[in-house]
Order: C-alpha cells, then structure tokens, then sequence
C-alpha cells in the first residue's frame, strides 16, 4: 500500500475510535510536554549560566605576559623555554599579530596603573585601568547607572561604587547596609574629575640608539612629563567590571583609546626601555576568544610566540559537566512520563486488533499482504505519535511560557531584574516530535505484528 | 459494462487441481480432518458448485483453494502456482491478483462506505486514486448499486451489501470467484438476483466459479457442475445441466 493511503486509512481508523485514540494521544502529548517542559528549562539554565559566564568576560579571555615579567617563582613553564630576559617582547606587533590569529575576536592591551585623581579639589589615590568598547556586554554594567563612554576616545570615566563612595565621603561602617548605587551616581554624574599623571615623552637622540644598546642604559631615552587630564563622571558600576583580576584591582575605568593616547609611564618602561621609540610595550594584553570552547586551542597557539598564558578554562568544563549530568536526569524523568504513554499506545493497539480481527481477515482475504497490515497499525501508532508530538510541544512551550511569566512576576516582586530561563530551541521541538513519534512506532511492534500474524481464516469464522 | 474485459484463459484449460489434498485441525486430542484426501480438476469457465452438509469440509476446501489456509500435506494447484509452496507475501499477491472471494455475511468493512470497500483492493494493489475511483464507480454500477455509493454498509439491504461485496470481488478482475454460501443470509428473491450476477460474471467475464452452497436446488439452477462433500472426502462430482437457466 502506498504512504498517502496507508495515511488515509490510518486516520480513519483512529477516527473511529476517537474517544479512546484521543485519550491515548492526550497520554503521549502529556509525555512529550513534560519531556520538553524538562529538557527546555535545562537548556534556558545553561544558556543563562553560559551568557553570565561570557559576559563576566572570565572564561573567553586568556591574558597573556612577557616572559619577561617573570619574577622567578620557580613554576615549572618558567623554568623551561628561552631565559625570561631574552624571551620576546609583548609590543604592539606581537599584539597586532595574536589579534589576526584564527578564533580570536580582540587583542587588547591592559593598562592598569596608580594615580591621583582630583575631585572638588580633594587628592584621590586609587588604580585606574583601561575598557575596550567590548566591555560594554560584561555583566558589571548591567545594574550601571548612567551610561558606557561615548566613544573609546571620549574623555569621560566609569567609576566603581566603592570608590563613589570614597569621593562623597560616604564609605558605610562595616557591617552597615551600603548606599544604593543610584544615590551615589546622583551627585556624581556629569561631574569632572581631574587625573594627574606622569607621561612619557621619547627624547629624539633616543631613536637611533634604540637597537644598538640595551639595559638600564637607555632609561634615558625617554623623559617624565608631569600632566593633567579632565574627565567627565558618565558611569558608576555596581559590580567590579574586573573581579578576579589579581590584586590591582581598578575603582576607575577610561575608554582604552584615549588611556592609549596619554601615554602614561607605566612599570613595565622602566624595564623595557630598549624599545621606548615607536612601538608602545605592554606588560600583558587581554586576549578574547571568539568561543569560549577554543579557548585552549588559541593559548596554546599564544604560547609558541614565547609567551605566558593564563585563562579560566577549569571553571567552564566543569559547568558543562554539570549540565551534562543535569541534562541526563532531565531526560530520564521527561521520558518517564513519554514511556508510561507509549504502553497506553501499546494497549489501545492491542485492543484495536482484538476488535478489529474481522476487519483484518477482510482486508487479508481481499488481498492485504502481512506487510499491508503491519504497516497499517505501525501507521496508526505514528499518527498518534506525531499528533501527540505536536501538541505536546505545544504544551510544554506554554507551560514553559506559564512558569517563566510567573518566575519573572516573583522577581520583579524581588526588584530583581527578568531572566529568560527558559528556552525552547528549534532543534528540541523537532527533537521531541521525532522522539514521540519513534517512541510510538516502537509501541506500534508487538500490536502490529501481532495484527500482521492473526489467521484469516480464524478472524473470519467469528460472527 | 464493456470496460471490464473478460479474465479467463481460453475455455477448458486447466485452472485448478488439486492432488491428495488435506487439512487437518488439532481441536483439543482430536484430529478434525477436515480435508482429507481430495483430488479434482477444475477447467477455466467452469461453474462448480461444492455442496455438503455442515462440516463436509466444502468451506476449508474453498480456503485452500482461496490460498487464505494452507494444507497440511497434498497439493493444490491454480494455474500452475502450487500454492502450498507460495511464501505469505506470494499467497496475498495471489489472494489479491488471481481471485475474488464473497461470503455469506457479506464481509463489508463497516467504517466504510460502499466505494471505499470496493476499492480497498486497488489500495493494495497501489492503483492510482483517479483510477481507483472510476473503477470502483464502473464495478458498483455493474452491479447496481449506482444510487448507493456513499452509504455505509449499515444503510444498505443484505441484497445490496451482498452486490457491493461482488463487486468488490469484481474490482481486481480476477480470474477465480470463490462464493462461499453467498445467499445464506438472504430471502430467496434476492439470493436469486445475486445468483443470476454470479452466474453473468461466468458467462460474460469467463470467470472461473466455485461456489459452496448447501442448497441443492440452488446448485442445480446455476452451476454446469456439481461436487458433493462428505467428511473431507470427496463422495460425488457429477456434471450438471441447469435445466431452466435461472430467471434470466
């Protein structure tokens, strides 16, 4: 029999028995809905787990340093390669070149250092470090009052809330409930800071000299200029934009460019003065993967330019693991409800060949091979599968829809910010609907061949 | 009703035979021998009837004939298939292709309307839809139920589902029809009418007909041959010749 007609007849039948082909249906579509409510609110998790982790900027980014910068703490990658001292320099090529690299979407330079800032003529010490316009997406601007630098050249500033706090004088007591971030941006936005630094500035006999000698020689290539720069408040974080960068944490953030532009003296000059002419020399730059999965792949590659690395790679795996872990009793406890149905398919297919011996005889006396009649019940058991498929995808999908709306009512209750935790992607739905429908045509085996089996001659002799 | 060609090989070649044929059913201890040990032939265009009282064996000589039983040892042969040796598969193309069968209850598929039941067999036989209807139409008007087409079997007199299970039996064209007491549940004016079209097919279409009946008078007024049955043997095969010719 032909696919359109073995459809046909095939829903006919479950027409037939509508009630009891329904209910079996309505078994499957709860099974599938459970199954998906299950696997989507898993997916959603890990996708919130994974664009928290991408924009905390930690597990797509390895810092790379000079070799040079080693202080000798006897670590085995140190001690093998070329001597520190002779290892390459971390200049602007090198970070021209680990930008062009396969996989990597940016190669920035972190400039971090020490300095006073003025505000309403109060000296301020504190780190003052450097943003790509990348940094933007990172998490620690979500809650941020006021808004990200105009341009990465602007001369404006992002400070931390600590150090706002600091400004206005309002530094809390231990153990005393901190002002909110918005009071704290209140006073401050729009306010000019001035910043003074120290600049470097090449002397021109410099330049010849700069291959030919090497060493604390040449520290006198350059000179020290003191100068002042004003910088517009557009920005307090709640959040450390940085957190887990090592002990120099920064409380005040410029746009990279115009960091770039100051040419602040910073302690890596003072050691790598040979190549105070040109090109700017970093002590490490921050290097993003495109995915955070090639993350090992691209240090490694960082690595042979004679470089050291360094990235969070242990954290991501072990989230994949738990998610793999979590996926799998997901999956068991979705299926269970999909397995309880399929043997309501198994039993309504058994009771529709109990009931339909004569008309099975029939059809076999007029000609219906065995396989007619196996492909008719496998037929019947996948159209209740795929009816039930879809609808119990649709289920889930509002379910989902149902809970996400009620989570985010409760965290709007919390004045917390809406996360979308649920997800339902287009592969699960065809995913789930195929699975039920496989799911059923496996329920459909034993009715089937049993239908396929049954003697005409017996099926017919009953009145 | 030209388009329905006529099916047989030429008169009087050999459409079946059967050699020591027997069935046997294991019914608790007992052996029923249903079958036991018949040997006839059958000629293209003969109009057999099989007759006997209940358990003769007529009805499980007509299944093994129809390929729907198979025998327990002997050999029955339908142009030149030994159908004891068809495999499953083989045994419903032959089912399907070679014969046509009505019953006595008529085995109408209830769910279905009257086309739909007629044309079931074109479904398994992957005939085109289009095709499938115009000759599922041509085969019901044969038969007369033009006007009835769309009704379910339940809507229908037992003549009428009785003609709609003909002409279903018609569709394949097939070169057997094997009617087992096909007026059994009819009045005798109906069953007569089903008889005359039974006995149409045979003279028009040179359908091979085998009949199982336990009327006697009915087997005299249409079949050209008589076979009785008695304990699955075969007690007396004798030539008939009906002396009115029905009611045509």
């Amino acid at each position: 029999m032909k696919l359109p007609d073995l459809t046909e007849l095939a829903l006919r039948n479950l027409r037939e028995s509508l009630l009891r082909n329904s209910l079996t249906t309505v078994g499957i579509s709860v099974g599938v809905a459970s199954l998906v409510a299950m696997l989507s609110l898993g997916i959603g998790l890990q996708q919130m787990a994974s664009r928290r982790l991408v924009r905390s900027g930690l597990f797509d980014t390895i810092m790379v340093s000079s070799r040079r910068e080693m202080r000798g703490m006897g670590r085995e990658e140190e001690r093998s390669g070329p001597i520190p001292g002779e290892s390459r320099i971390l200049d602007e090529a090198a970070r021209q070149e680990i930008e062009r690299m396969a996989n990597v979407s940016e190669a920035f330079p972190d400039i971090r250092f020490q300095t006073e800032l003025r505000f309403e003529d109060k000296p301020h010490l504190t780190v003052v470090s450097a943003l790509p316009p990348s940094a933007k997406s990172n998490d620690a601007f979500e809650g941020m009052q006021g808004s990200f630098f105009s341009s990465p050249d602007a001369p404006e500033v992002i400070l931390q809330k600590s150090f706002a706090e600091e400004l206005l004088g309002k530094t809390p007591p231990l153990g005393v409930a901190e002002p909110n971030v918005a009071d704290l941006a209140k006073p401050l936005l729009g306010k000019v800071l001035v910043m003074h630094y120290n600049q470097r500035v090449p002397t021109p006999a410099a330049k010849g000299e700069a291959d030919t000698t090497g060493g604390e020689l040449a520290g006198a290539a350059y000179s020290v200029v003191s100068r002042e720069q004003r910088l517009k408040i557009v920005g307090v974080s709640d959040l450390d934009p940085e957190s887990m960068r090592g002990p120099t944490r920064a409380k005040v953030f410029l746009p990279l460019k115009l960091a770039e532009s100051l040419h602040v003296i910073l302690p890596v000059d003072l050691r790598e003065s040979v190549h105070a002419g040109d090109q700017p020399v970093y002590s490490s730059i921050s290097v993003r993967v495109k995915n955070p999965a090639q993350i090992q792949q691209v240090e490694d590659a960082i690595k042979k330019f004679g470089f050291t690395t360094f990235s969070i790679t242990d954290a991501s795996r072990g989230l994949r693991q738990f998610f793999g872990v979590l996926y799998a009793f997901l999956w068991i406890f979705g299926s269970l409800a999909l397995i309880v149905a399929s043997i309501g398919i198994v039993n309504t297919l058994v009771m529709a060949v109990l009931e339909r011996r004569r008309e099975i005889g029939i059809m076999k006396a007029i000609g219906a091979s065995d396989g007619d009649v196996k492909r008719l019940f496998f037929a019947e058991a996948g159209a209740m599968g795929l009816v039930g498929g879809i609808l119990g995808v649709a289920m889930g999908w509002v379910i989902g829809q149902v809970i996400n709306f009620g989570t985010n009512m409760y965290l709007k209750g919390q004045s917390l910010p809406p996360e979308h935790f649920w997800a339902v992607p287009w592969w699960l739905v065809a995913f789930a609907i195929g699975f039920a429908f496989v799911v059923s045509l496996v329920s459909g085996l034993y009715p089937a061949g049993r239908a396929a089996k049954l003697d005409p001659v017996q099926a017919l002799r009953y009145e | 009703m030209t388009t329905i060609p006529a099916v047989s090989a030429p008169s009087g070649t050999l459409a079946i035979r059967s050699e020591n044929l027997c069935r046997y059913y294991q019914m608790g201890g007992n052996v029923i021998r249903a079958v036991d040990g018949i040997s006839l032939e059958v000629h293209s265009g003969e109009f057999v009837a099989l007759l006997g009282s209940s358990g003769s064996g007529k009805s499980s000589m007509l299944n093994l004939i129809a390929g729907l039983d198979r025998p327990t040892s002997g050999s029955v042969i339908v142009q030149d298939r030994d159908l004891a040796k068809l495999s499953r598969e083989e045994l419903a193309k032959y089912r399907l292709h070679v014969v046509g069968m009505v019953f006595q209850s008529f085995n109408l598929i209830p769910s279905m309307t009257v086309t739909e039941n007629v044309e079931l067999p074109l479904r398994f036989a992957e005939v085109e839809r289009g095709q499938r209807d115009s000759l599922a139409r041509e085969a019901l008007e044969r038969v007369g139920l033009k006007a009835r087409l769309h009704h379910r079997p339940s809507e229908l007199s037992g003549g009428e589902q009785q003609r709609a299970a003909l002409a279903r039996a018609l569709i394949n064209r097939p070169q057997l029809l094997l009617a087992d007491e096909p007026t059994g549940n009819l009045d005798s004016h109906t069953g007569l009418e089903i008889m005359d079209m039974v006995r149409d097919f045979n003279r028009e279409l040179g359908m091979t007909v085998i009949m199982v009946t336990h009327e006697r008078s009915l087997a005299e007024r249409y079949a050209k041959r008589m076979i009785f049955l008695a304990d699955g043997k075969l007690v007396d095969d004798r030539p008939n010749e009906p002396a009115v010719g029905g009611r045509a």
